[in-house]
């Protein structure tokens, strides 16, 4: 790896697949060997498109493979869009990993809780592998997942694998024509007492920020301590290294004392009107 | 005679072009205070003769002229739009190259050649503001290597402040204008009759090898103490203050004070403050590509938290009122930046009050916004 932060190392498309209509994953693997760096469940990297510009997405794989860095991103800006189009053998610049990540050795031996929105449950896959592949480590593991509709649910192939070894739920906010027998509603509504132990959990919750802050709202209503609750913040990040200044929240850089927070640590900032 | 730390050293006005030669024959860029277009700016200089010899400044709130001194002094104004941070964190710089080739591109890191600089005339409260600035490039997780090594190779002649100016409050700060420490040289500058000289005190031993090639001799305690004595003329003179205490906690708590939306109805959310703050550091990561499609570069250039794009997500911005970003910039410098790096980010210089087209004054605002025993503001 080059010592200078923020010098790309060069990567080649080995996959690309489309998980729904805008969202797909990329694996990439280095030009030159050795170049993968491990990394934790929870933290991103810098993306670089040639001649387009260079975006921050979080890793959505598995931390324990080491062949391949793979990636979910939605198309939903210029550079993200502009990656859409990657075909296989085509190059990306990629820098990091950056961030902290989710407590996943605080959690052994509890309960465990996580809560993705949409695209928020790519950052927290990397979570669920490592809870499958360590499965005796934790108690009762529940996964519940919202989405705007089944259209846009990710990494549909993986669920039956995933609900042999934990409590996996889905819900759509709308599920109206007839092409969805599930759950419809908020995914807040999914929180039921029987799957964890308020004094015994670990939740790291990762989505949109009002649906991060309605499940907090439950959560803490439930009477799970706030030391507890984990998510995921997103800010404008350029640099990723705590230089350029743009991803500040209150007294925190985004990209080097996140994205991943303890939500005590930032309770005083959360949902705090244009800070 | 020999030089130790503790010696105070007289050079005469006549001899002090012995220092620029000095300087010059180790290598080092000499950059100064000079005169350009009605400011004293800093750039690169060859000669003493370039100083701002009998020049002087007057400063107020959104106000800066330049007028003639009855004297030849060659330090007696105060700071000016510039700060040295245009030396050690340019305000632009190109990161690396990439060029499309074969197989998709490749990334060739700029090779930046780096300066060495002598900066000469550097006020205490820029020295604080430079310490300030290594604690976020140098002392993180991330090294800034382009910093580092500018900031490694640099000579600092710094110089104790002989009159302050409307603007400035480094005491208040608690960061001048008495030259404490970072320092390779420090001189006081002293006017008596017909006499002209430098104390000269040293910080370092590059310091005192230096000052083995300059004509000097050592200082006599009444000279010693004039110098002494213009210091606290300045400390005297000190154009505003600024009540720190609990200041850091009073801005969070006041988030919501009636201020802020008065204050952004005079702000031009222009970001001359954050241009001419010697502590501001923020940047903008950007990728440019040329005509042809087959060379991208990286550019670092400051930025500011006065624009819309810093803080843009997701087709918006977080900051989008002028308010808020006013409430950030200014919270950041005296509040948060101490949960990040340990100080205030704020030295007391006072450029933001001189060059802010409106003169909005820094000091009158958190007077305002951290008033313990005024509650009408809060909504």
């Amino acid at each position: 790896m080059r010592s200078d932060p923020m010098c790309p190392n060069i990567y080649t498309v080995e996959k690309m697949a489309y998980d729904t209509h805008d969202t797909f994953t990329l694996e990439l693997v280095a030009q030159q060997e050795n170049q993968i760096v491990s990394f934790m469940p929870g933290q991103f990297n810098m993306m670089y498109l040639f001649g387009v510009g260079e975006v921050p997405i979080s890793i959505s794989g598995d931390c324990e493979r080491r062949d391949a860095l793979t990636h979910t991103i939605r198309a939903v800006g210029t550079v993200t869009n502009e990656m859409s189009k990657l075909q296989v053998g085509q190059h990306l610049g990629i820098r990091g990993p950056y961030g902290s990540y989710w407590p996943i050795h605080d959690a052994t031996g509890k309960d465990i809780l996580l809560i993705a929105g949409g695209i928020g449950l790519a950052p927290l896959r990397p979570v669920i592998y490592h809870i499958i592949a360590n499965r005796s480590s934790y108690n009762n593991v529940t996964v519940l997942y919202g989405a705007r509709s089944c259209k846009d649910l990710l990494y549909q192939q993986q669920w039956e694998e995933w609900q042999q070894s934990l409590n996996f739920k889905v819900t759509v906010d709308s599920g109206s024509n007839g092409d969805w027998n599930g759950h419809v509603g908020v995914v807040t509504n999914l929180i039921t007492r029987k799957d964890f132990a308020p004094h015994n959990v670990m939740v790291m919750v990762c989505g949109p920020e009002i649906m991060m802050h309605f499940s907090i709202r439950e959560l803490l209503r439930r009477e799970v301590k706030m030391d507890d609750i984990y998510v995921s913040m997103e800010r404008n990040m350029q640099c990723a290294v705590g230089y350029c200044g743009h991803c500040q929240y209150g007294a925190k850089f985004v990209c080097k004392d996140g994205p991943v927070f303890c939500y005590a640590d930032i309770q005083d900032s959360f949902r705090k009107r244009e800070l | 005679m020999s030089i130790s730390f503790s010696s105070q050293i007289v050079i005469e006005y006549q001899h002090f072009d012995q220092l620029f030669a000095a300087l010059s024959e180790l290598g080092y860029k000499i950059a100064a205070p000079t005169v350009r277009e009605g400011a004293i700016v800093y750039d690169e200089v060859t000669s003493v003769h370039e100083l701002p010899c009998g020049w002087t400044d007057v400063q107020n709130a959104g106000g800066y002229e330049l007028q003639k001194r009855a004297d030849n002094a060659l330090f007696g104004y105060n700071v000016g739009p510039h700060s040295w941070k245009k030396f050690l964190h340019p305000p632009s710089l190109k990161l690396w190259e990439a060029q499309k080739n074969e197989q998709g591109f490749e990334i060739c890191p700029e090779v930046n050649e780096v300066p060495r600089y002598a900066f000469i005339g550097v006020r205490s409260c820029e020295l604080h503001a430079i310490k300030i600035q290594d604690r976020v490039f140098m002392e993180g997780p991330y090294v800034d290597s382009t910093y580092e090594k500018r900031r490694k190779e640099s000579f600092i002649v710094a110089v104790n402040c002989g009159q302050a100016g409307e603007t400035c409050f480094c005491s208040s700060m608690n960061t001048g204008p008495q030259v404490s420490e970072g320092f390779d040289l420090a001189l006081s500058e002293v006017m008596e009759e017909e006499k002209h000289y430098f104390v000269v005190s040293v910080g370092s031993i590059e310091g005192q090898a230096l000052l083995e090639k300059i004509v000097h001799r050592e200082a006599r305690a009444e000279e010693i103490q004039l110098a002494m004595d213009t210091v606290d003329e300045a400390r005297e003179q000190m154009g505003r203050s600024v009540d720190t205490f609990n200041i850091q906690s009073l801005l969070i708590d006041n988030h919501d004070h009636a201020r802020w939306e008065e204050v952004a109805e005079r702000c031009l959310s222009c970001g001359n403050c954050t241009m001419v703050c010697p502590t501001c550091f923020c940047t903008a990561v950007e990728d440019v590509t040329d005509l042809t499609g087959e060379k991208a570069q990286r550019v670092r250039r400051w930025d500011s938290c006065f624009t819309m794009d810093f803080s843009y997500l997701h087709g918006g911005s977080v900051r989008s009122s002028v308010k808020s970003r006013y409430r950030q910039w200014l919270t950041h410098k005296f509040s948060t930046w101490i949960d990040q790096f340990g100080s205030s980010g704020c030295v007391g210089c006072g450029r933001c009050i001189t060059w802010c087209p409106v003169g909005i004054d820094v000091t009158e605002e958190i007077t305002h916004i951290c008033d313990k025993d005024k509650n009408d503001g809060i909504t």
